[in-house]
């Protein structure tokens, strides 16, 4: 490969070139499109932030308002909700969730993919069975079980059903299938335990799979309305959506222009955060097969 | 250091038999080698000596200890594996010094931040820093500590891998085919320098491959093994001179040893090609013979043995050739023979000839049968002496 890079090629002829810009054109021109398609109600998010609200619903879209009224949409936002306790809470349980997901997980996944113990095979094939189960199914018996405890209402509440992965569990268990044995083997004779194994020796190469991983659920857990809205009334610990929802229904009502305020707040800490794991979080994705 | 003894040994995965009861005795300081084809077994012994795998049945010792329940750091023992098998995210110092701080810290003082709360960690990596300067001096890799594995070279990795092993003064090395992963020109020199490092540091060695050039070169003693069995165990020159079998003829020796079917003639002589050659077999226990005579002993030209070949093609190695024959009455049994460069390459039909001693007969199940020729009395004198 490196041998042809380097070898000049022949100028192609005119008809060839044409055609070679052509297929070009034509599949980037899907590709924008779609690409518009998923950008719209973002864009549409980020013009309604800073119309005035006899703006919103015109019948013309324009990208910049004749009037520029941001400061008064994120200031109406920011101050009749709690949006900065909102973004707490959904950093409080995101995180939580994702520090035991992975606490627990990898270990799982260490055992699962290197280690031989009668019954790896039942195991793995639970953990495969328990990627088929949407979290609805669950959420009357957990709901009941925490009623009983007494943790309604508590940021636990929010993020116990969630420290389980399964999907992390066989995530991790692909990328460490890959791991040279030797490596681990070497290890073993220099006298490392198998815990240390993990977390000195393997945990240290899994960083695009962490990566990636944690996009998953960060945006899973982050985003998630469902569950926050079925064990929490407290608004004091609502999470950004089930914030935005309290919000939308009283206070902000029909203040579009500051929803839209509040909403782009909420979302831009992924946002951020995606753009600065991206490049691991394509290679993570890209090494374990996954997509 | 310390002497290994494998008594019994056998391992089977699944329906296959890998290794067939294996007794071996490696003395204290030897260099000794398991070579023999992919498969046959001596990786898995190798890291079943190690702990990596345990076996089915027999038993291990180091050093007259019984190790078999031991875990394999317990056993002491230092590995090199053919892949080198480094920790990618560590430093060349970091993956020396592993061993020590594993056994030398508590488990309190290798946590990440609680480290710095330990005194004592302070003066131990310090006497560890120390104990890997020295041994990465005599590997000559102390310039490149703060490199990754990653950032060097194939020969620079090795040395790592040695390194690594040596700093624990382990009771006996184990290598997994560690050259095999280098260029050509590489290999020979790590193949010199293993050996050097051998006879300075004493040790025990037990070396996999199945190259036998470096069989040959390297080791005390060497081991062929196939299917599971050690077929034969000698010196280099006992194994090469006095192959124990077929399999030990054809694997040992570069070219291959030139093989032909023959046969007890009348009078107990052999019967090779329809001519009678001058080596008594009568106590052969079947009429079918197979004899080989190595490329090296074949020469053109007339004597008391003689085959008649015709010539397919030429292998100029520069100092020498290696000229390609077929069998004039069979010509599907190739023949191989080696000569100097400057001597005539002949055409057409040519006669070879080699001496009866050269020859070695081996009975219808491929074992070899001792025959009376003129120097088989003094080498089996030899034999016996190194036997013992």
């Amino acid at each position: 490969m490196r041998i042809s890079a380097t070898i000049a090629r022949p100028p192609a002829p005119v008809a060839v070139r044409m055609r070679r810009l052509v297929s070009l054109a034509l599949v980037h021109a899907v590709l924008i499109s779609g690409a518009v398609f998923m950008l719209l109600p973002f864009v549409f998010m980020l013009t309604s932030a800073i119309k005035p609200p006899g703006e919103i619903f015109e019948a013309t879209f324009r990208l910049w308002p004749r009037q520029f009224y941001g400061w008064q949409n994120f200031d109406s936002a920011l101050n009749t909700a709690p949006l900065l306790r909102f973004l707490f809470n959904g950093l409080v349980v995101c995180g939580g969730i994702l520090v035991v997901q992975l606490l627990v997980a990898i270990p799982c996944a260490y055992a699962l993919a290197k280690l031989s113990f009668p019954g790896r095979p039942i195991l793995f094939s639970l953990v495969l069975l328990g990627l088929c189960i949407p979290v609805q199914a669950p959420s009357l018996p957990l709901y009941i079980a925490f009623a009983e405890l007494g943790i309604l209402n508590t940021y636990l509440s929010m993020m116990l059903p969630f420290f389980l992965s399964v999907f992390a569990i066989f995530l991790f268990r692909q990328f460490f299938k890959s791991y040279p044995d030797e490596i681990i083997q070497a290890a073993r004779l220099d006298g490392v335990g198998e815990f240390e194994i993990v977390w000195r020796i393997v945990v240290p190469s899994a960083w695009p799979a962490i990566a990636a991983f944690s996009i998953f659920s960060v945006v899973a857990h982050w985003n998630d309305l469902y569950w926050p809205l079925i064990v929490v009334s407290d608004t004091k610990l609502a999470t950004p959506p089930l914030g935005m929802m309290y919000f939308a229904d009283s206070e902000l009502g029909s203040n579009y222009g500051a929803l839209a305020a509040g909403a782009t707040i909420i979302t831009a800490p992924l946002v951020v955060a995606f753009l600065i794991a991206r490049r691991h979080f394509i290679a993570g994705i890209t090494m374990t097969g996954i997509k | 250091m310390a002497g290994l003894t494998l008594r019994g040994i056998g391992k089977t995965f699944g329906d296959t038999a890998v290794l067939n009861n294996i007794d071996l005795d490696i003395a204290d300081g030897e260099f000794l080698t398991l070579v023999g084809p992919s498969g046959c077994g001596k990786s898995t012994l190798l890291r079943i000596i190690a702990g990596l795998e345990s076996q089915d049945r027999g038993s291990v010792s180091i050093g007259g200890t019984s190790v078999d329940h031991m875990r394999p750091h317990e056993r002491r023992i230092a590995m090199v594996f053919q892949n080198y098998a480094l920790y990618p995210h560590m430093s060349v110092f970091d993956n020396i010094a592993l061993p020590l701080t594993m056994t030398r810290l508590s488990l309190f003082e290798r946590l990440p931040l609680m480290r710095h709360l330990s005194l004592r960690r302070r003066r131990v990596m310090d006497e560890i820093a120390r104990e890997v300067r020295v041994v990465a001096e005599q590997l000559r890799i102390e310039t490149f500590f703060h490199r990754r594995p990653g950032q060097l070279s194939g020969g620079q990795r090795q040395r790592v891998a040695l390194g690594r092993a040596m700093v624990r003064h382990p009771q006996a090395f184990l290598m997994d085919e560690p050259l095999s992963n280098l260029d050509a020109k590489l290999r020979v020199h790590m193949r010199g320098e293993l050996t050097e490092l051998h006879a300075r540091l004493g040790a025990t060695m037990v070396y996999v491959t199945h190259d036998q050039i470096e069989a040959m070169t390297m080791s005390d003693r060497l081991a062929v093994m196939d299917h599971g069995e050690i077929l034969q165990l000698g010196t280099p020159a006992d194994v090469y001179e006095l192959p124990a079998t077929i399999a030990v003829a054809q694997f040992i020796g570069s070219p291959a040893i030139n093989l032909f079917p023959a046969r007890v003639g009348s009078g107990g002589q052999i019967e090779l090609l329809g001519r009678t050659l001058p080596i008594d077999v009568r106590n052969a226990p079947a009429p079918e013979l197979t004899i080989g005579v190595r490329p090296e002993a074949m020469r053109i030209g007339g004597g008391p043995c003689t085959i008649t070949c015709r010539l397919r093609r030429r292998e100029n190695l520069g100092s020498e050739s290696i000229l390609h024959f077929d069998l004039v009455a069979s010509p599907e049994v190739p023949v191989l023979c080696r000569i100097d460069n400057g001597m005539p390459i002949p055409e057409g039909e040519v006669t070879l000839a080699f001496e009866p001693r050269d020859c070695h007969v081996f009975d219808n199940n491929g074992r070899r049968i001792e025959v009376e020729s003129r120097n088989a009395a003094s080498r089996d004198v030899r034999r016996a002496s190194e036997v013992r």
